[in-house]
C-alpha cells in the first residue's frame, strides 16, 4: 500500500432528504472520514430583501413570511419591530403581550419541526409523527388568529392585522397544557435513549470561542455555554416585563443542542402563558393617522379613517430618511433587519440578518474528522431553514 | 463500573420505556382525517380563494376603486371599470390569476366596499394554466344570498351618498 493519501469528494445534495431543503454539502473524505465540508448554497434564491426593496413599506410583510417559514410569526415581528423604529411608533400593550404570546408558540413550533426531522435523521422515525401532531394545534392557532395556516402575515406594522380570536386563551391554554403533557412523552422517547445519545453526544462539538468567532447565535451558541440571548440583552417587545431562564448547555454538542431546545420550548410555554395571564385590554392597532391602517370597522362608517385607508393603500407612507437595525430572538437564533428609509415610500436598503445563513457557516468546523453519518448529524443539529439560508 | 451501568439501565429500562411509549400509541385513536371524504372545518377567517359579495338588493358591491390591486403585493389583480346606466361605477372585467396570488388577504383587507373576500375553498387545482384566471362571473356569488356565510358584513345595503341622509 502507497503511503499517501487518497480522498473522495461526495457531492451531499442538494436534493438529500436529511439537508431539510436544497443544499448541497461538498465532502471530501478520507475513508469514511470527513476531511472537509463545504456548504454551497443558492438553489433556493428568491431575491426576497431585493423584492421588498421595490415594495410600499406594508406590503413587504407577505414576503418576509417567506425567508423562514417555519417560524413565520418571528419574521413579521421582526420586520415590523424594525419599520415601528424607523417610523417610531409605540404600539399598545395588548398588541405587545400577543406578539410575544404569539412569537413564543412559534418557537415551540419551529422547535416541534426540528425535534421531528432531527430525529428522524438520526432513526427515530415515530418521532417525527408525534411532534407534527402538535405542531398542528399551533398552526390551528394560525388559522384562527391570520387566517392562513403557514404564512400567516398576522403581525402588522403598529398591532395587529385583526383583534385576536374570541377563543384565543381557551385555545393557547388548551395548546401549553397538551404540549406539556407530550413532552414527558418525547423525553421518554429521546432523552435517555441510547442510541440517541450514541448518534449526538461528542458530535458536532463546537468550542465556545469558535462560536463567537463564527458569529453562531441561538442555541448553537447557547449549547457551548455562551449566555446571550437577545430577549435577554436587548429586550424588545416587552419581554423584560416576563420572567424566564435561558438554558445553557455546556460540551457545545449535538446533544447538549438538543437539551436546550427541549428546555426553550418548555420556557416558551411559560412565557405564553405569563403572557396570556397578563393579557392587558386595549386596541388591536396603535393609532397613528397616515401610517397604521385604521381599524375596517372605521373605514366604512368614517370619513377621516377612509381617506387615510385610502392613501396608505395606494401610497404607503413616506419614512424618514436613516436606518435601524432591530434583532429578535428568532427560534433559530438573532433575526436581524437592517432598513434604511430615503424619504420616499419604499425603503432604499433591507438586509436580513439570517440566523440560519450565519449558522450554517459553521459547518466545516462541525463536521471535520467525524464520519460521514455524523455530518447528517451536524446539520440537522444547526437547525436551517434554506429559504431563511438563501432569501 | 458506573458508566456500565448506566449503559445498561438505558439500554434495558430506558429504551423499552420508550418502546412503551410507542406501543400506547397503538391503541389510540389517530388523529389524522379520512381526507378527500372527511374535511376539517376552517377557521372562520381561513383565507381561499376569493369570491365577490353583494349587496342584499342583488347590486354588485365593487365599484372598480382599484384598492385591492393597489395592495396586492403578487400585483396579480386585473380590472377594467365602467358606468351603468344610472352613473354607478362598476367592474367590467375583474379577473384574479390564482397562479400569482399568495393568498395573503390583503385585497379583502383593503376593500371599502366589502366586495372582495377569502372564502374557504382551497381545492381549485386544474390541469391548464389558462383556468386559473379567475373571472368576475367566478367569483361573483349567487343571488339571492342569505348571508356571508364565512365573515360578517358591517354594511348591507348599498349607501347612496346625498339621498336621504340626517344632517347632523
Ligand atoms: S373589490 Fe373592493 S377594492 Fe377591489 S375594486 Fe372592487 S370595490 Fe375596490
Ligand atoms: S390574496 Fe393577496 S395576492 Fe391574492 S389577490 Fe388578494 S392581495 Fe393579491
Amino acid at each position: 500500500m502507497s503511503a499517501e493519501k487518497k480522498t473522495i469528494t461526495l457531492n451531499m445534495g442538494p436534493q438529500h432528504p436529511s439537508t431539510h431543503g436544497v443544499l448541497r454539502v461538498k465532502l471530501e473524505l478520507d475513508g469514511e472520514r470527513v476531511v472537509t465540508a463545504e456548504p454551497i448554497i443558492g438553489y433556493l434564491h428568491t431575491g426576497i430583501e431585493k423584492t421588498m426593496e421595490s415594495m410600499l413599506y406594508y406590503k413587504a410583510i407577505p414576503a418576509t413570511d417567506r425567508m423562514d417559514y417555519l417560524a413565520p410569526m418571528s419574521n413579521n415581528l421582526g420586520y415590523c419591530l424594525a419599520v415601528e423604529k424607523l417610523m417610531d411608533i409605540e404600539v399598545p400593550e395588548k398588541v405587545k403581550w400577543a406578539r410575544v404570546c404569539l412569537v413564543e408558540l412559534t418557537r415551540v413550533a419551529s422547535h416541534l419541526v426540528w425535534l421531528g426531522t432531527h430525529s428522524m435523521d438520526l432513526g427515530a422515525m415515530s418521532m417525527l409523527i408525534y411532534a407534527f401532531r402538535e405542531r398542528e394545534l399551533i398552526i390551528d392557532l394560525y388559522e384562527a388568529c391570520g387566517g392562513q395556516r403557514m404564512m400567516t402575515s398576522y403581525i402588522r406594522i403598529g398591532g395587529l392585522a385583526s383583534d385576536l380570536p374570541a377563543d384565543f386563551e381557551k385555545k393557547v391554554r388548551n395548546i401549553i397544557k397538551t404540549i406539556r403533557e407530550k413532552m414527558k412523552d418525547y423525553d421518554k422517547l429521546l432523552t435517555e435513549n441510547p442510541i440517541f445519545i450514541m448518534r449526538t453526544k461528542g458530535v458536532a462539538v463546537i468550542s465556545a470561542e469558535d462560536a463567537i468567532n463564527y458569529c453562531l447565535s441561538g442555541p448553537m451558541l447557547r449549547g457551548c455555554g455562551v449566555d446571550y440571548d437577545v430577549r435577554k440583552a436587548n429586550p424588545y417587545s416587552g419581554y423584560e416585563n416576563f420572567d424566564f431562564d435561558v438554558p445553557l448547555g455546556k460540551n457545545g454538542d449535538a446533544y447538549d443542542r438538543y437539551l436546550i431546545r427541549m428546555e426553550e420550548m418548555r420556557q416558551s410555554l411559560k412565557i405564553a402563558e405569563q403572557a396570556i395571564d397578563g393579557m392587558p385590554e386595549g386596541p388591536y392597532r396603535a393609532h397613528v393617522p397616515g401610517v397604521v391602517l385604521p381599524p375596517k370597522e372605521d373605514v366604512l362608517y368614517k370619513m377621516e379613517s377612509m381617506i387615510f385607508h385610502f392613501k396608505i393603500i395606494t401610497d404607503g407612507f413616506k419614512a424618514p430618511v436613516g436606518s435601524v437595525y432591530q434583532a429578535i430572538e428568532s427560534p433559530r437564533g438573532e433575526l436581524g433587519f437592517y432598513i434604511t428609509g430615503d424619504g420616499t415610500n419604499i425603503p432604499r436598503r433591507v438586509r436580513v440578518r439570517p440566523p440560519s445563513f450565519v449558522n450554517l457557516g459553521a459547518l466545516p468546523i462541525l463536521t471535520e474528522g467525524y464520519l460521514l453519518a455524523d455530518v447528517v448529524c451536524a446539520i440537522g443539529s444547526i437547525d436551517i431553514v434554506l429559504g431563511e439560508v438563501d432569501r | 463500573m458506573k458508566e456500565i451501568l448506566t449503559a445498561l439501565g438505558r439500554i434495558f429500562i430506558r429504551m423499552p420505556i420508550g418502546m412503551l411509549v410507542v406501543l400506547k400509541h397503538l391503541f389510540k385513536k389517530p388523529v389524522t382525517l379520512d381526507y378527500p371524504r372527511k374535511k376539517k372545518p376552517m377557521a372562520p377567517r381561513f383565507m381561499g380563494r376569493q369570491y365577490l359579495e353583494r349587496y342584499d338588493d342583488g347590486s354588485e358591491r365593487c365599484v372598480s376603486c382599484g384598492l385591492c390591486a393597489a395592495a396586492c403585493p403578487a400585483d396579480c389583480i386585473y380590472m377594467e371599470p365602467a358606468e351603468n346606466e344610472k352613473g354607478e361605477r362598476y367592474a367590467k372585467v375583474f379577473e384574479i390569476n390564482l397562479l400569482r396570488c399568495i393568498f395573503c388577504g390583503f385585497c379583502e383587507e383593503a376593500c371599502p366596499e366589502e366586495a372582495i373576500f377569502m372564502g374557504h375553498h382551497y381545492e381549485f387545482s386544474a390541469d391548464n394554466r389558462d383556468s386559473f384566471i379567475w373571472t368576475k362571473e367566478d367569483m361573483l356569488v349567487k343571488h339571492p344570498r342569505k348571508d356571508n356565510p364565512f365573515k360578517t358584513l358591517f354594511r348591507r345595503v348599498r349607501k347612496v351618498y346625498g339621498v336621504g341622509e340626517k344632517k347632523g
